[in-house]
């Protein structure tokens, strides 16, 4: 299916010389995306903590409706215009500074930048959009254009950032779509999306995501749209790319069986905020937070693959003009009345590199009132 | 793909003919015919004419045979000798009158045309691009004003305008003194400043639609998941317009020129008659009024082989820009 470590050429190897000591490909600070309505703020993303190690990867699971798509979105800066963001964003790409946009260069500080300092549109977030950064959709029926022939779509990420040589170009996307399984890849570049089943055509994604070498793979419900053992392939497909590349990847998925399979982390996110964040052993064998066992409950035990979260009671607010107050609150059945709807939840140990965000594990402020949101 | 348009082309044969048949077939269908609408003219004017006498013109003219044998015999002349007959009401041969009309309507549909594409889509696109701007509004209250204002209303203004400006009300398609000359430039400046207002008569209504058309076809496109893809590529914002979302949004536009071609061949006859222009709409509206069955059989014969035409244009635009349905094609 995949092709053997001694039919790949060279060049795909090129562009990745990771910098020693850099370990953590992603770290994300107090992250906000809000989006202004006529009846106030959307709070989507209410400040979230992430970090992502090279070559690992991290899950973000929760509800729909949580903030997942839009968080993703934001590393890209892909949300529209009117969205208000802020908080850091912190990407260290692991190259030699040599290989990187002069401009990206002139911000780096010790080969990290902040990409919230970058304009939406511009220059240095164009060199991170699809060279630094790549992202794979939940949809690629849609996510391709049916007017562009496969080949088009793909060379045109290589044309941006790895080559001005469209032969060079055809070429590495020809040994990406040879990698990513698909057979009779000369052929293929020439075909149109529609000419593709729905698993080729993610596998394509995938190839096109893949073909700049980024330092950090956004997946959005990458498999969501496919059948079960379409869904399987493409996953260890990626996870076979990840451990070639080196990439870290941040897996978005209402899926805690697809979580089991792939993720490193999870970071658990309900109504914009992260709740819990653990290693994914630790995390199924020890759920702290409510609102985790309740996701816990709801995976169906036999089988264990493809349990969806929907069997918690009640339904997410709207992140709308909400006081500071737990967000799991009217849902939770171990509330603590007086505590958990007087202020903002803060983050605590629950054991190594496992943080919860709930009162049941921490100290409430005495006076009640938490003077900052 | 060529095989496809020949075998489309070969379908249109039997279509036209059976087009033909029954556009004949209609012509003829209300009581009375030529003569007898002829006869009554002249008996208004004090002639009479007695039934021998009309009898003998009837036999002239083939209208006392069944009309499908005139039909027959009409459709006959057509294929074997080019010959479409005889205008009762213009006493010349049908493709005489066809000759010096279709060239001066085929130039003011295509010039209204050009006009209608040329203004609409760059409009429509930059409309839907500044989506909720001064430009926006501008162009979408102007447009449905433009849709509302009946055409020969409009037409009505813009000449009396003209007279008021320029002292004529630009009637017609030649200036008195070159109408009947040689074609010189002098005569091609004429027929262009005649055609002003004719084109943006027949084509704001068209055009206006179009803008709508063009405008909400772009902002579907803008907001396709696939615009997103390419945005995460990195490429920048003008690009992703141009090879993505006004490509993807023209194409339905491009690929109705064929279609639109035949309503503007049949939509403008009121306009016509009151710009006084010489193109075929009016001549039409006469020989169905006086059932002079083979002019108007003609005309109406060559509406429907223009519109097979328009629409198998517009089928190959279809294919050649959408991958989707030229796929399909390969495999008919
Ligand atoms: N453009 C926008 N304007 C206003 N609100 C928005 C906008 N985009 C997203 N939201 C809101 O942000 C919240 C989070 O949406 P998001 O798409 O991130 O959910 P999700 O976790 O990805 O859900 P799903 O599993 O359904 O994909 C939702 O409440 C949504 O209504
Ligand atoms: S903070 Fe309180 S309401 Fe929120 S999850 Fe913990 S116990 Fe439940
Ligand atoms: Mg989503």
């Amino acid at each position: 299916m995949v092709q053997t470590e001694a039919q790949q050429s060279g060049s795909l190897m090129r562009a990745a010389s990771p910098l020693p000591g850099a370990r953590k490909a992603l770290e994300v600070r107090n992250l906000r995306v809000g989006f202004p309505t006529e009846e106030g703020m959307v709070q989507a993303v209410g400040g979230i903590d992430l970090e992502i190690e090279r070559g690992r990867t991290l899950a973000l699971v929760g509800e729909s409706g949580c903030g997942k798509s839009v968080t993703g979105r934001a590393l890209m800066a892909l949300q529209p215009k009117h969205a208000e963001v802020s908080g850091e964003i912190w990407l260290t790409p692991g190259r030699q500074e040599a290989q990187l946009d002069r401009r990206l260069r002139a911000s780096s500080e010790n080969g990290s930048f902040n990409l919230l300092q970058f304009k939406p549109g511009g220059k240095e977030m164009r060199h991170v959009r699809g060279g630094l950064i790549s992202m794979i959709f939940q949809e690629p029926m849609t996510a391709l254009s049916p007017l562009h022939t496969i080949g088009d779509q793909i060379m045109e990420n290589i044309l941006l950032h790895r080559t001005k040589n469209r032969k060079e170009a055809r070429s590495i996307a020809l040994e990406m779509m040879e990698r990513v399984g698909i057979g009779n890849a000369q052929r293929r570049l020439d075909q149109y999306p529609h000419e593709f089943s729905g698993g080729m055509r993610q596998r394509a994604m995938i190839a096109m995501a893949l073909s700049c070498q980024p330092a950090l793979l956004i997946a959005d419900e990458p498999t969501t749209a496919l059948d079960v053992t379409i869904q399987a392939q493409v996953l260890e497909l990626m996870k076979q790319l990840q451990h070639e590349l080196g990439m870290a990847i941040l897996f978005i998925t209402h899926d805690l069986g697809v979580v089991a399979e792939t993720a490193d982390e999870v970071a658990v996110m309900y109504l914009g905020r992260i709740v819990e964040r653990a290693p994914v052993r630790e995390l199924f064998r020890n759920p702290k937070h409510p609102y985790t066992k309740g996701l816990m409950r709801s995976i169906p035990r036999i089988g264990g693959v493809g349990g969806r979260l929907a069997s918690i009671e009640g339904t997410v607010p709207l992140p709308l003009n909400r006081p500071p107050m737990c967000g799991f609150y009217e849902r939770c059945s171990e509330r603590i009345e007086g505590v958990c709807n007087r202020q903002d939840v803060p983050e605590s140990d629950a054991g190594p590199g496992h943080k919860v965000r709930c009162f049941l594990y921490s100290e409430p402020e005495k006076k009640g009132d938490n003077p900052h949101e | 793909m060529i095989r496809y348009i020949a075998k489309r082309t070969l379908v249109m044969i039997p279509v036209s003919l059976a087009v033909s048949m029954i556009v004949f077939f209609i012509i003829q269908l209300p009581p009375g015919d030529f003569i007898s609408g002829y006869a009554a003219k002249m008996s208004a004017s004090g002639e009479v004419m007695d039934a021998q006498a009309l009898a003998k013109l009837r036999e002239n003219y083939g209208l006392d045979r069944p009309w499908y044998t005139q039909y027959f015999s009409w459709i006959w002349g057509i294929l074997t000798s080019g010959d479409f007959g005889y205008s009762l009401s213009y006493n010349r041969p049908v493709s005489e009158i066809i000759g010096q009309y279709m060239g001066i309507t085929v130039i003011i549909s295509l010039a209204t045309m050009i006009f209608t594409y040329v203004v609409a889509i760059p409009i429509g696109i930059l409309s839907a691009v500044k989506k909720y701007s001064f430009f926006d509004y501008f162009a979408t209250g102007v447009g449905f004003l433009g849709m509302a204002t009946p055409n020969f209303l409009f037409a009505i203004i813009l000449m009396f305008l003209s007279f008021q400006w320029w002292g004529d009300p630009m009637l017609g398609l030649f200036s008195p003194e070159f109408a009947d000359a040689p074609w010189t430039a002098a005569k091609w400046m004429d027929l262009l400043k005649h055609m002003i207002i004719p084109v943006i008569v027949i084509g704001t209504s068209n055009t206006c639609e179009l803008i709508r058309v063009m405008r909400g076809q772009m902002l579907d496109e803008m907001s396709k998941p696939h615009i997103v893809t390419a945005r995460a590529k990195g490429l920048p914002e003008w690009k992703i317009l141009l090879k993505y979302s006004m490509r993807a949004a023209v194409n339905p536009v491009i690929s109705t020129i064929g279609w639109s071609l035949t309503t503007i061949f049949t939509g403008s006859t009121i306009t016509a008659i009151v710009l006084n222009l010489p193109t075929q709409g009016p001549i039409m509206h006469r020989a169905l009024l006086s059932q002079d069955m083979y002019l108007a059989g003609s005309w109406l014969l060559l509406m429907a082989i223009f519109t097979l035409i328009g629409t198998l244009l517009s089928d190959i635009l279809l294919a050649w820009l959408d991958p989707r349905i030229r796929l399909d094609r390969k495999e008919a």
